[in-house]
């Protein structure tokens, strides 16, 4: 009954992605598997990377450079941020290159093409997860309490994951496009890392900067993943929220691209 | 009853180039600032207004040259590319096969990538659960379903890629080429599996060059030339029709300037082909184990490093015999200066037995293409007094091969003959 008010209601393009969600999850289990079997450390690998950054970041910034971590022990307030950033860092690429990775499926099959960014972004999910158990080792190492406001470090992923989708469709549609795109990816990334409150707490930023810093949306992100782990800070839920809003807008700017353009990748693939 | 196909005014163009070709984002910020004059773009039409219906249950053979557009027409109907122009309606659940094993991955096991093409095609998870064993028993795979696919060999990734597929429930299946490769036993085993469709009353629409397949499969046929549909009717008359074109083909020079439909970059292209006999004289005629002498023209943009010059030989069926290139020979062209040229090869003794064979020719270098000609020449093989004459037919296989024999005997028989 309801299906077939769901039919007359949806435009049909909604109602193939959803005739299409187990291909969706099928590939996600493909990338998640193929990068847990092409590596020897498998599931420790989704653990080094952001750890030995967060080592490097302490040292560096914390030790010898004496960020302001307004009190947090330095590898906690580096390791909480370089979880999600991780998870950004190698899913903007991994979605970003994903058409032209894929080319043969978009040459020789059909299916919604949106399905191969999202769900080349969405693999990372995992290597997210196994790094946070890292983090609830360091909480106990630091007696830090658990609190309420820990169950938003999950919740959290879902405006980043959609992020990262949003930014890999745009990235992966133009490089279908122009095969250079694909070398401006690493330097917008770097670029990033720069300017989303990973390296310093958003809160030393000057005022006239900070506005323009929340434009950002993964400062917001950011700031409330550190919240929901330490105690001593708290979740802005306003700043989470505008985040929140601008990864809508932008990813209705993306899907709206993304759904003009997709109709010729087979052509220029 | 509702047609399960309709193609209506069908119209698709490609821009010329603007496949195999990589745009680089780089270079259109130049064009730019120099405010160039855009070149002019010039239109391909793969398709050019197509018009048919094929009703529910019917199964129609698609032939046609390559570069014809047949395989246009299964992507613009499967929705992998749109027409520029007109319209297509599908009804029912569709299921399209232009090659076998789509989305196959090296490392995961030979279960795991049945449920991964199954998606890919468009089974559901619990479909696939169900027909499982089936799979895997038609593809004959079952002690290695949980190994790497990496360890498969070619032929055992085919019969599991078309396993997957004859196990797909379509109201429409598309079908495109699939039988062209693989050992005869896997061909066999495709052509039962499509004749079960036929008989379980799905609509199949089935591109091929074999025709013994498409008349054995199909009873209308759509002749497609040229991006139109030259003829579509009985598959008996179709055909016919169609391979009466071929004779007309045969001539001892092909005007190869101005074939439209070609791949690689254009920096270098083909001009002109023309044959020779043995004697020089410009000749039409090949014979087996007789040589076959043939020079082709080409006119250079610019210098081209390291070209590559290729004709492949291909059988009515369309199985490729044999290639001989510029670069298998070890003769190395090292660059050729902007203009016009040409190189000749001589196949002293043609391996081929009397049938008709297709030619393709490209010329090609390390990771780039100048220019890939498919399907143009037609080559006709006579019989011949070579080779002592005998078994000079195409029932023997497609190509003769010299051998020596010797006989003898054993111990006990040789006693027997003494006594």
């Amino acid at each position: 009954m309801v299906g077939a008010m769901a039919r007359r209601m949806l435009p049909e393009w909604i109602l193939e992605y959803a005739r299409y969600r187990e291909l969706f999850v099928f590939l996600v289990w493909r990338d998640v598997k193929i990068r847990y079997k092409q590596t020897v450390l498998g599931a420790a690998w989704a653990v080094i990377q952001p750890f030995m950054m967060m080592v490097v970041f302490t040292l560096l910034f914390g030790r010898m450079a004496k960020m302001d971590s307004q009190g947090i022990p330095y590898p906690i307030f580096y390791y909480a941020a370089m979880v999600p950033w991780t998870y950004f860092q190698q899913g903007v690429p991994l979605s970003g290159n994903s058409l032209v990775t894929n080319a043969k499926l978009i040459s020789k099959v059909y299916f919604p093409r949106a399905i191969i960014p999202s769900a080349s972004a969405l693999a990372g999910v995992v290597d997210f997860a196994v790094a946070s158990l890292v983090l609830v080792a360091m909480m106990i190492y630091y007696h830090f309490p658990f609190t309420l406001e820990l169950l938003a470090w999950p919740l959290l992923v879902l405006p980043l994951a959609v992020l990262v989708v949003s930014i890999g469709m745009v990235f992966s549609s133009l490089n279908v496009k122009y095969r250079d795109i694909k070398y401006t990816i690493p330097f917008f990334i770097q670029m990033m890392l720069f300017v989303s409150g990973i390296i310093y707490p958003s809160a030393v930023v000057p005022d006239r900067y900070r506005l323009l810093l929340r434009l950002n949306p993964l400062v917001g992100l950011v700031n409330a993943f550190r919240a929901a782990v330490v105690p001593s800070l708290t979740i802005d839920w306003h700043e989470v929220g505008l985040s929140c809003a601008i990864i809508a807008a932008l990813f209705a700017v993306a899907a709206a691209h993304f759904r003009r353009t997709e109709r010729f990748f087979a052509d220029l693939i | 009853m509702k047609p399960a196909i309709v193609v209506d005014h069908v119209t698709k163009r490609y821009r010329l180039g603007a496949l195999k070709h990589e745009t680089m984002l780089r270079d259109v910020i130049v064009n730019a600032l120099r405010r160039r004059a855009r070149r002019e773009e010039r239109f391909v039409k793969a398709l050019d207004d197509v018009t048919f219906e094929v009703a529910r249950g019917e199964v129609v053979g698609i032939i046609g040259r390559n570069g014809a557009g047949k395989s246009t027409l299964l992507k613009v109907l499967s929705k992998i590319t749109y027409p520029t122009s007109g319209r297509v309606r599908v009804h029912g659940r569709v299921a399209s096969l232009i090659e076998v094993g789509t989305g196959f991955h090296d490392e995961l096991t030979g279960r795991e990538n049945i449920y991964l093409n199954g998606s890919i095609l468009g089974m559901k998870k619990r479909e696939i659960d169900a027909r499982l064993d089936q799979i895997v028993e038609f593809a004959g795979v079952a002690p290695f379903i949980d190994t790497p696919i990496k360890r498969y060999s070619s032929g055992m990734r085919l019969r599991l890629g078309f396993a997957v597929a004859a196990h797909m429930d379509p109201d429409v299946l598309f079908v495109d080429e699939v039988l062209a490769v693989g050992d005869a036993e896997f061909q066999k085993k495709c052509l039962n599996a499509m004749d079960d469709l036929r008989s379980g009353g799905r609509t199949v629409l089935f591109v091929s060059h074999n025709m013994a397949a498409i008349e054995s499969l199909c009873a209308r046929t759509l002749w497609i030339d040229a991006g139109r549909i030259r003829r579509d009717g009985a598959t008996v008359d179709v055909i016919t029709d169609y391979l009466q074109t071929f004779s007309e083909g045969q001539r001892t020079g092909y005007d190869l300037a101005s074939i439209e439909t070609r791949g690689g970059d254009g920096s270098i292209r083909f001009t002109r082909i023309e044959f020779y006999d043995a004697q020089g004289n410009p000749s039409a005629l090949f014979r087996t184990g007789e040589p076959l002498r043939a020079r082709m023209y080409y006119e250079a943009l610019h210098s081209v490093k390291d070209p590559r010059f290729m004709l492949r030989i291909y059988s009515e069926l369309g199985t490729l015999v044999t290639s001989v290139s510029t670069w298998q020979s070890d003769h190395l062209i090292r660059e050729v200066p902007p203009g016009r040229g040409w190189v000749e090869v001589e196949i002293p003794e043609v391996p081929m037995l009397p049938s008709r064979y297709y030619g393709s020719l490209s010329i090609t270098t390390r990771g780039a293409s100048f220019d890939v000609l498919d399907h143009v020449l037609t080559i006709d093989v006579e019989a011949s007094g070579a080779y002592g004459g005998r078994g000079m037919h195409s029932s023997y296989g497609l190509v003769h091969t010299p051998a020596r024999w010797t006989h003898g005997l054993d111990a006990p028989a040789q006693r027997e003959a003494e006594g």
